[in-house]
């Protein structure tokens, strides 16, 4: 064993994954195939809400290879109800959610019967010969509509409302009362905006298989939280968790996608229950769309209350959230996430939030990439700016006049939580910096001045996020169903290699290699002896998964304190071997010595010594493996300032990103390659909500955004080159001082394409343009940009089956 | 029907349904998993491998049309136990993360270099259109493809990948590869 030269952290390191990933030696769910596996195939619902009166599996049955179809009646019985870990309030309403439709369909993909067959094509085949008679029902699609009631998802509980959930800062005695903010205020602003229907639309088709044979049932399951589905097909099933072991191999990409307990996993499992054969399904991308969970999907209504000077008194929120036809795993929760996220950078004297959750016959909503907190960004970024015009105030120095000073940290925001860490003022000066702001300013004037075609607009969004999910007393005060702890074990092996397993689930953040980072400087040991095992309930047997940028604020954070476990043992055992007093050693680039002379024991020394255990102090245990379970004090908060730069074709409605700066402050980094990775990723998620992306359904409900051909997720060509540098101010709630980096990019970078967007044309007359901006959108806005009432309604309307809608 | 198909360099000989499509020949009968399957549209461009020299979508051609014809997936790149030089350069600029896209971006990219060996940015971005990644927002990808350009220069990497579109047979009509 060797030490190391250099910090690990804070490097640059190449990742450990690529190597199999790049040459095709991958570990897909897809990839598995077993010994007399069986095929499942989903017939799923053409119509958004029926009674099914009947189904006829007689001609599918008798199809070749067919074994056997399987309805709801079939598993009526064992099947119970997906799971949703998120009761929000009390008396929140929370259908029966079977994973195969019995006697009614909700949504038009829900799933109605189960061809089981020797391949995959077979089973394929004999789903267009399945029968299914639906009595239709009234289709439930508008949230304002469905809360009158007239019509209802589901009958049996009475109403399409789901739950209301409010915080309010003089209730909460974190602020003053909002109401009393608007009624003194010398300006209030007050705006609509939708957040459309988004797709996580994860590149890898989900995919499970269950092998039922050898009295265990082992599930591989392109999966982020294997973990938890553990634990949640145990709970609906009554298989004993101790004969469950849930894998999650290689996955490709989630977003919060892949953060679900699916209908097709419990269905999986119970086919390979019943037929005791392993069986597998992966699904098209278009059963992916019709079934895996949406993301977004909110009305927000934002009241800005301030003073002549800027500043900002009040903020008053009034969502209506649509969950779709069913709870999932935390869907109620969602716009939760956010509620305390809406003040974001600023100190605002009062704060209301009210959220309404909403049943439509729509897929269920979830977890996207940011969950709740983007939604909230966009709305208080895109009011910022809406002020700075009413005050005809620059919209960076109005920002700056109402955010949290540096010297301010700790602060604690009225919404209640304590901001650790950050410099608001550091973060925006390097990147107007970085964007030439001044520059590009004079530049737009000039096209202004000379009628230009192409305008030219500047965006800003200056967010925070709560992350590092998450404190499990403060999820128990939300009504979460489970902590949010982390683990992390260390085993030395006797040749003084390491190996590290991990309660995260990594699914493309590179884990094994910043885990190896970190495990490697710690103990001193080379990068390439630690092998990080996760994924796999077997060897990782608890943990609570990957998910809301937890994973290394979280997991990494028991990983640290596993390997100073692993260090104090080991110090005690090197005073041992050296007979020296234990306070004298010292402990640097893997090894111990004896402070003031050159006796000296390296880690591999000692661990061997620990597992040959021939001498070790009275007491002492042999073996020098250490667990940790870390469970956070406090959430974490990037933060940053995003600058975007955009031409919009006032002839052609094109919008085209000139340049986008991203200056974020993630705390202290690990690995800077990741962490821009996951930057530049996040930035497209979030400017494809800008420009591209939206789930769009038709009067009857029929998702007609179901394939990559309608749903518009951004190529290479559509988006531009990022600009990205950070400012580091070290969490100071966590010992690595990360903060995490998953979903800013994602949530911050949304209202800066809007804002900028709108900035290009809002002299022409146009006041708001809904998301996605297509070029038609943008282009209808500028027609209508004589009409006095045109900024009351964003162009597009309401609604994606609104006639105008930017997707006709 | 009777097949003979030349993949990675092996010579395989198969009974196929008429209907099998080419990527799941490649996965299902012949273990090349590293192919993979992203979407049915033809939009995503994960299923991308080189038909004699050039990309097409596997998703999109059936096995038949393979017949007689020459496949590489990105199982067959490594040469003596070396990588090709977009493989190798996707690992230096972090042009992934899942993974997922990675194979088919890899086979497109090597396809559009040699058309392009000195793409610019738009270039790159151009010639892989046809190809989604909903991890890396391209930036990292497009860098790739050009240090990868940079390093087979001149005409660097193996014989096959070094072609013009006058060479391809008719048997096998190249594949549009671009977006919708």
């Amino acid at each position: 064993m060797t030490a190391t030269a250099e910090p690990e952290i804070g490097k640059a390191r190449l990742r450990k994954e690529d190597a199999r990933l790049i040459t095709g030696q991958t570990r897909w769910t897809d990839n598995l195939q077993l010994t007399g596996m069986l095929h499942m195939a989903v017939l799923r619902s053409p119509v958004a809400h029926a009674r099914i009166t009947n189904i006829d599996v007689s001609r599918a049955t008798a199809m070749p290879g067919v074994a056997v179809v399987f309805t709801g009646e079939d598993f009526a019985a064992e099947q119970g109800s997906l799971p949703c870990a998120w009761p929000i309030t009390e008396d929140m309403k929370s259908p029966a959610a079977p994973a195969l439709a019995v006697d009614r369909v909700n949504f038009a993909g829900e799933a109605v019967a189960l061809v089981i067959a020797d391949s995959a094509y077979h089973a394929a085949d004999a789903l267009a010969e399945i029968d299914v008679d639906y009595d239709e029902l009234p289709v439930v699609l508008d949230m304002e509509e469905a809360l009158l009631d007239n019509d209802l998802v589901h009958e049996d509980i009475g109403t399409n409302k789901c739950a209301t959930w409010i915080f309010d800062s003089a209730e909460a005695g974190s602020g003053t009362d909002v109401e009393d903010e608007i009624s003194a205020a010398e300006v209030v602003v007050e705006r609509t905006f939708r957040q459309q229907r988004l797709i996580p639309a994860f590149m890898e088709p989900r995919s499970v298989v269950v092998d039922s044979t050898a009295g265990m049932f082992t599930v591989w399951s392109a999966t982020q939280i294997p973990h938890i589905l553990r634990w949640m097909l145990s709970a609906v099933t009554g298989i004993s968790e101790s004969k469950l072991r849930v894998i999650a191999p290689d996955v490709g990409g989630g977003f919060g996608g892949k953060l679900q307990v699916t209908p097709e996993e419990l269905l999986c499992l119970l086919v390979a229950r019943r037929m005791n054969r392993p069986v597998k399904w992966t699904e098209t991308r278009t059963e992916s769309m019709l079934s895996a969970h949406h993301g977004r999907d909110q009305i927000q209504k934002i009241t800005l209350a301030a003073r002549r000077d800027g500043t900002v008194t009040g903020l008053k929120v009034e969502l209506l959230a649509d969950m779709g036809a069913y709870l999932r795993l935390v869907t109620p929760g969602v716009p939760i996430l956010g509620a305390f996220m809406f003040n974001a950078i600023y100190k605002f004297a009062a704060y209301r939030f009210v959220c309404t959750n909403v049943f439509t016959n729509k897929v269920p909503t979830d977890a996207y990439r940011g969950a709740g907190r983007p939604e909230a960004t966009f709305a208080i970024e895109r009011m910022m700016d809406e002020l700075a015009v009413e005050l005809d105030m620059d919209p960076m120095k109005l920002r700056e006049l109402n955010w949290i000073k540096h010297e301010e940290f700790p602060f604690t925001s009225v919404a209640g939580l304590t901001y650790d860490s950050g410099n608001y003022e550091a973060a925006t000066a390097r990147a107007m910096e970085l964007f030439d702001y001044e520059a590009l300013r004079e530049e737009q004037a000039r096209r202004r001045a000379d009628g230009s075609a192409v305008q030219l607009g500047i965006g800003i969004s200056t967010y925070t996020e709560m992350c590092g999910l998450a404190p499990s007393r403060v999820l128990g005060a939300l009504r979460y169903g489970a902590g949010g702890w982390e683990t992390a074990s260390i085993r030395m092996l006797p040749t003084g290699k390491v190996e590290v397993i991990t309660g995260t689930s990594p699914h493309g953040q590179g884990h094994e290699t910043v885990w190896s980072q970190i495990v490697a400087d710690k103990l001193g040991v080379p990068f390439e002896d630690v092998e990080v095992l996760h994924g796999d309930t077997a060897t990782s047997h608890k943990g609570m998964d990957s998910y809301g940028s937890r994973s290394l604020a979280v997991g990494g954070t028991a990983l640290v304190q596993a390997a100073d476990k692993v260090l104090a043992k080991a110090r005690t055992l090197a005073a041992h071997m050296m007979e020296c007093d234990e306070a004298d050693v010292e402990f640097a680039s893997g090894s111990f010595s004896v402070r003031g002379t050159s006796t000296a024991r390296s880690l591999g020394d000692v661990v061997l010594a620990a597992h040959v255990a021939h001498d070790l102090p009275e007491g002492m245990e042999p073996g020098m493996d250490a667990d940790a379970t870390y469970d956070p004090d406090n959430f974490s908060y990037p933060h940053g300032t995003h600058l975007c730069a955009a031409e919009v074709d006032t002839e052609t409605g094109m919008v085209k990103i000139v340049r986008y700066v991203a200056v974020d402050d993630v705390g202290t980094v690990m690995n800077p390659l990741i962490v821009d990775g996951q930057v530049h990723g996040g930035l497209a998620q979030g400017i494809a909500q800008a420009l591209y992306e939206e789930a769009t359904h038709d009067e009857m409900g029929t998702l007609t955004s179901a394939t990559f051909a309608d749903y518009l997720l951004p190529c290479a060509a559509d988006l531009p080159s990022f600009i990205t540098d950070r400012t580091t101010t070290p969490a100071t709630s966590n010992p690595l001082g990360a903060k995490g980096v998953g979903e800013a990019g994602t949530i911050a970078s949304t209202p800066a394409v809007v804002n900028s967007v709108l900035d290009a044309v809002r002299h022409l007359g146009v006041r708001d343009i809904e998301m996605p901006m297509s070029p038609e959108r943008v282009w209808t806005a500028l027609q209508g940009r004589g009409d006095p009432g045109a900024g009351d309604v964003a162009a597009g309307g309401l609604g994606s089956i609104d006639a105008q809608g930017g997707q006709s | 029907m009777h097949i003979s198909v030349n993949v990675d360099g092996v010579t395989y000989a198969d009974e196929v349904e008429p209907r099998l499509l080419l990527v799941h020949y490649l996965r299902e009968r012949l273990g090349k998993t590293g192919t993979v399957v992203g979407c049915d549209t033809g939009n995503c461009g994960a299923c991308t491998v080189h038909l004699d020299g050039h990309s097409v979508k596997s998703c999109s051609l059936f096995a038949v049309q393979a017949n007689g014809h020459e496949v590489t997936t990105i199982e067959g790149l490594a040469r003596d136990g070396k990588l090709h030089p977009v493989q190798h350069a996707f690992r230096q600029n972090h042009a992934l993360q899942c993974g997922f896209c990675t194979p088919g971006m890899i086979m497109q990219a090597i396809d559009l270099l040699a058309d392009e060996p000195d793409p610019d940015d738009e270039t790159v971005r151009k010639g892989l259109e046809g190809n989604l990644c909903r991890c890396t927002g391209y930036q990292n990808i497009v860098r790739a493809v050009q240090d990868a350009a940079q390093s087979m220069k001149p005409g660097a990497g193996p014989e096959i990948e070094r072609h013009s579109d006058s060479d391809v047979g008719t048997a096998a009509a190249k594949q549009p590869v671009g977006g919708e």
